[in-house]
């Protein structure tokens, strides 16, 4: 295994514009599903005036601090058929969008240390399978094939009992991600405006007819959160109510390093997942922290579990060294399954609740949130994934395939 | 790490504590009556303000009691704390 080399530093790929008065849509936050979505809104729909506002700039919320993992492991049919088309289209997005972003699909471990996981990723696998989803059930010995820096050990506190594997889950370098989906936005003609904040809403009733910005007042036909953390201070604004709370979720990479990591290895029980970047990081994720927060920060002990268990399972860990650490806004719903639809106000239309696994997603949230937007409809895939299902109980549990604890 | 006060016990660091979600959301008091938006409201839907929020902590290693916190979201400030029976200083919910 070698290091591939980083790609060039672009020059600047999209305009500047100020905002016009008028949009047929406006989508609100510039991360990577409000990219994705209005480039697919400009690709699948045609529909190309666009606007996409963002109260900081492009990329720089939770585009810009994930751990860049992407995989399609989920449980039940719907999660499974939204992260695979997910998975398929990141597949064909370097091609399409004519940008390496460096997707390597070196495949994803998810641990079992107890008899629960064992079972419960058995069955994931199981259920991965029957839904087209390529996945595997390693035993210890298969596992240390795959990551041989893994301690396997039976010696171990919480023992690496066996873990589901995904040969075609991997990293991509998020910001070259969110960069390749807005050159080519802003070449289909969508305006991509930075430091724009959606202070209000102007609605006609129970329409929403435009949005007041710090720029200025928007008038828009439609218009689509993609807000992720901000999701229900936005929402609260043109007076929606959203089943989400907002909780940090931190994460810390250390100081280069030869590769030594050739693949993704998580783990729900002990409690932490790492990947080792490009450049040679070790990039690793926590769980959430337990209390609502938008400080993009949270608590020191969570840092602390999250290496402890990093230490554990890759003893060759145990002499580098944090080189930062931070966190993000995830906007977590009561199933750990996203919101993709429309509201109870009219025209406007509501793409957050992705918790902690937002980025994986990009390309199908954008596919099939334009597609909302654009027809007033559901793509079939997203139509499992409504807010009324919160009302009717059609509930879809993902707290165990999310795989990060909260 | 925050330092929060138990009302019993005095201040101590956020590990000893276990969080407990949105304070003050009483159980409906005619729960035969409530339609199913009603109780996707009373089951699902909790404040998630940016800014001073009441919420419960439990002293899980402590005195094991229930309290409730005023935290301020954005800056994870604590602001006061205060026993479950009383109302949430400032007057608003």
């Amino acid at each position: 295994m070698t290091a591939e080399p980083l790609p060039e530093h672009p020059d600047f790929l999209w305009r500047t514009p100020d905002p016009r008065s008028s949009y047929d849509v406006v989508i609100v936050g510039a991360g990577g599903h409000g990219l994705a979505t209005a480039y697919y809104l400009a690709k699948n729909h045609g529909i190309t005036n666009v606007a996409v506002l963002e109260k900081g700039w492009l990329a720089g919320g939770n585009m810009a601090r994930n751990t860049t993992i992407i995989r399609s492991n989920y449980l039940w049919d719907e999660s499974a058929a939204i992260y695979e088309h997910a998975l398929k289209l990141w597949e064909g997005l370097p091609e399409e969008l004519d940008y390496d972003f460096l997707f390597s699909q070196r495949g994803v471990l998810n641990l079992a240390h107890t008899l629960q996981d064992v079972r419960e990723g058995v069955r994931r696998v199981n259920a991965n399978k029957l839904n087209g989803v390529d996945a595997e059930w390693l035993e210890p010995d298969e596992i240390s094939k795959v990551c041989p820096i893994l301690n396997v050990s039976p010696r171990t506190r919480y023992p690496v009992l066996g873990g589901t594997f995904q040969p075609r889950a991997g990293i991509a370098k998020h910001d070259h991600v969110a960069w390749a989906l807005a050159r080519r936005a802003d070449e289909l003609g969508v305006d991509l405006i930075q430091g724009c904040e959606v202070t209000g809403f102007l609605k006609d009733g129970e329409r929403v007819v435009g949005v007041d910005t710090n720029l200025g007042r928007i008038h828009a036909g439609r218009v689509g959160l993609a807000a992720a953390g901000h999701s229900s201070v936005l929402a609260e604004r043109a007076g929606v109510r959203l089943p989400v709370q907002s909780h940090p979720l931190q994460a810390l990479v250390s100081e280069l390093h030869e590769p030594v990591h050739p693949t993704v290895v998580m783990s729900n029980h002990v409690h932490v997942y790492v990947s080792q970047a490009h450049k040679g990081e070790l990039v690793m994720g926590a769980g959430v922290d337990a209390y609502n927060g938008y400080g993009q920060r949270g608590s020191f002990h969570v840092i602390e579990q999250q290496m402890a268990a990093a230490v554990e399972l890759f003893p060759v860990f145990a002499r580098a060294h944090v080189l930062r650490t931070w966190g993000g806004i995830v906007d977590v719903t009561p199933d750990a399954s996203p919101i993709i639809g429309s509201t109870p106000v009219e025209n406007l239309y509501v793409n957050c609740g992705w918790g902690t696994g937002g980025f994986k997603a990009t390309p199908a949230a954008g596919w099939t949130f334009a597609h909302t937007i654009a027809t007033g409809r559901p793509h079939p895939l997203n139509a499992p994934f409504a807010l009324d299902r919160f009302t009717s109980g059609a509930l879809i549990d993902e707290h165990g395939a999310a795989a990060v604890a909260h | 790490m925050l330092l929060i006060t138990c009302p019993w016990c005095g201040p101590r660091d956020e590990t000893e504590y276990h969080y407990g979600g949105q304070a003050h959301v009483p159980y409906p008091p005619a729960p035969a009556d409530l339609t199913d938006q009603q109780w996707a409201e009373y089951v699902f839907y909790r404040d998630n303000p940016k800014g001073p929020f009441a919420e419960r902590w439990v002293h899980s290693t402590g005195c094991r009691r229930w309290f409730n916190v005023l935290r301020d979201t954005a800056t994870h400030e604590v602001l006061t704390s205060y026993r479950p029976d009383e109302p949430r200083p400032g007057g608003t919910r």
